[in-house]
């Protein structure tokens, strides 16, 4: 008998793709269907090659056969996600959304992995909503009264997909949000940049605390806990700069290195958000396992 | 005869050369002036446009709605424009409420080869019924072709003009005339040149890319604008006067606005620095001058080879957050070995 959770993908693009590779890889999770619009894309080429079953006709791939899974990741885009939710949730299923439309709870398994059942509809944040957020968290921690956060991250053109460049706004919004839900701070600002360089840059991202002092001693070890975890699900992420005080301001730097199962290396951004989204899945896998037993 | 239209970040870029801290009395003085000077458009907000006030570049003392609020009252003749980079500023936070402030003319600016982040910024700008240009920053960065196809995506957003902004200093004139004679070629809009001074190049880059056939040029009262500042505005618009173009700007009236943005908005007249050179050359975006230098004092390196660096990194416009990892990076390399 099998044990593996069955999940499906929705959404053939860079997220989708890259996704499929990593539950290919995993122990407790199986991909039973791989879903796109378009029947000559590459991405179900590409799926049907691994031996995964495909379909070409998005949600109603679902609708027609609601047993084919019990998780769906939706890599879709914002605006499709919002016509998703409500005809997968009278469905039954969980569904972990990986586009920054703001509909479910947010999860940041280095923050709050313990509320990934918290409501059927999870929400990854955004690939820098998965890298600042920790940092921002553990700085709150730290550093009492911070009045405003600031995020910048670069990531290479290359690892930028048309959703992801129609979706600024929507990441600006969803991050932002996130960045005050998890600390508390009623202010912050973000800020993306796509870099076009050969090679490709790896994806970098700053996180700034505006504060009058900086208690630099206490902020380190926290924040030293705080990657030591986040690289438990992401490998490649790597502090560069560590918290310096500069201009009235705490700056810390990381950068994360994708483990380039579907685009290279460089894009973080896309390994980020799916190795926190896998994380958060094979928790759901784990819990099921429990109850069963 | 042609017709050159001729339009003023003077309160844009010029807020670059000090760290954004333009005030209202200035904002108010320089609007007033130049509405009353004829300047066709009047640029207005952070250096890096709307919903830039950040740690990142630098606060604004005057929240963006404050300052297109004082621009409009003072507008009568001049058209009101802002500047907004997707990334930075979103639509529903920042550019709706600016249009409803009244801004007549939409810049939207991408990386020269991310044209398709403005889609959207574009589309709404056209669908308020404003003029919405295409800007594309560091264009020392991308062939003409590239350049070409990027512009031609901006045109196909809704541009009614695409510009192409030297960001860094770093072209030199052939580069301008190739890049010019390229999209003049082979778009239906008009196409228009900011240049900035680093290599001293600002006036004769414009009047390059205008013999190109550009029909749109940015120019600042005394040049004020990041690190060397840019094309200087009453020079513009004395050379082109004197070539035979018409820019539908007195004189008399632009010297004048020049002498009351010296006396009453700018600090100090922009020239070239030596840093300003290293900028140019390295081609390293002029927004980053003054974090340089702050940033090279407190980490004890020269700002030079910080900008040949940086250079090497390939930073693009708002990556000023990498100025640090590339100091400490720099800093760590000089300390001799223990």
């Amino acid at each position: 008998m099998n044990h593996k959770l069955k999940v499906a993908i929705l959404g053939s693009g860079n997220i989708g793709a890259d996704l499929l590779i990593k539950i290919l890889r995993s122990p407790s999770l199986e991909c039973t269907l791989f879903i796109g619009r378009n029947p000559a894309s590459s991405g179900l080429a590409r799926a049907r090659a691994l031996g995964v079953p495909v379909s070409a006709d998005g949600i109603q791939a679902i609708l027609r056969d609601p047993d084919c899974c019990e998780i769906v990741f939706d890599a879709t885009s914002a605006a499709e996600h919002v016509k998703h939710w409500p005809l997968l949730r009278a469905l039954g299923k969980r569904v972990i959304d990986m586009t920054p439309s703001r509909v479910g709870t947010m999860v940041v398994p280095a923050i709050n992995s313990h509320e990934f059942h918290a409501s059927d509809n999870i929400n990854m944040v955004s690939c820098g909503g998965q890298a600042s957020t920790p940092l921002a968290y553990a700085i709150a921690q730290t550093q009492p009264g911070i009045e405003y956060f600031e995020v910048v991250s670069s990531i290479a053109s290359l690892s930028a997909g048309p959703a992801t460049r129609a979706n600024l706004d929507e990441y600006i919004e969803t991050t932002e949000t996130a960045i005050r839900h998890f600390t508390g701070c009623p202010e912050s600002k973000v800020i993306l940049i796509l870099n076009p360089a050969q090679p490709p840059i790896h994806m970098q991202t700053t996180v700034s605390a505006k504060v009058a002092t900086a208690d630099l001693d206490r902020l380190r070890p926290v924040i030293d806990r705080m990657v030591a975890s986040i690289q438990h699900y992401v490998p490649g992420y790597q502090m560069v700069v560590p918290p310096v005080f500069e201009h009235n301001r705490i700056v810390v730097m990381v950068r994360v290195t994708g483990l380039g199962d579907f685009l290279p290396a460089y894009a973080g951004n896309l390994d980020i958000i799916n190795c926190a989204a896998i994380a958060t899945a094979e928790q759901f896998a784990r819990e099921r396992r429990t109850v069963a037993a | 005869m042609k017709d050159i239209l001729i339009s003023d970040p003077t309160l844009r870029d010029g807020n670059h050369a000090v760290m954004h801290q333009l005030n209202p009395a200035q904002i108010a003085a320089y609007c007033t002036a130049a509405d009353a000077a004829g300047i066709p458009i009047v640029e207005v907000g952070h250096g890096n446009g709307l919903a830039a006030s950040s740690l990142q570049l630098g606060q604004s003392l005057v929240s963006d709605h404050d300052m297109l609020r004082i621009a409009r009252e003072k507008l009568t003749r001049s058209q009101l424009g802002v500047f907004i980079i997707p990334g930075f500023g979103t639509i529903k936070r920042d550019l709706a409420p600016a249009i409803e402030l009244g801004v007549d003319v939409v810049r939207v600016g991408s990386h020269c080869t991310e044209a398709d982040t403005t889609a959207r910024h574009l589309a709404y700008a056209r669908e308020r019924g404003k003029h919405a240009y295409g800007n594309l920053m560091m264009s020392h960065m991308a062939s003409p072709a590239t350049l070409l196809a990027e512009c031609r995506k901006m045109q196909s957003y809704g541009a009614e003009g695409v510009v192409l902004m030297d960001s860094a200093g770093a072209l030199l004139p052939g580069d301008v005339r190739e890049r010019f004679e390229v999209l003049v070629g082979g778009l239906d809009i008009p196409v228009g040149f900011h240049a900035h001074n680093n290599l001293g190049l600002a006036i004769a880059n414009s009047l390059v890319a205008v013999e190109a056939g550009a029909r749109i040029l940015d120019g600042t009262a005394r040049g004020f604008g990041a690190g060397a500042g840019n094309a200087q505005l009453e020079v513009l618009v004395a050379v082109l006067q004197k070539l035979g173009y018409t820019t539908g700007i007195d004189l008399y009236k632009v010297l004048d606005l020049s002498d009351v943005a010296e006396k009453q908005v700018i600090k100090s007249i922009p020239i070239v620095r030596p840093t300003s050179v290293v900028s140019g050359m390295a081609g390293v975006v002029s927004t980053f001058a003054k974090h340089v230098d702050r940033i090279s004092l407190q980490y004890g390196i020269d700002p030079r080879d910080l900008f040949f660096e940086l250079g090497r990194r390939k930073v693009v416009a708002g990556q000023e957050d990498i100025i640090i990892a590339a100091a400490m990076d720099l800093a760590h390399e000089r300390r001799p070995a223990a």
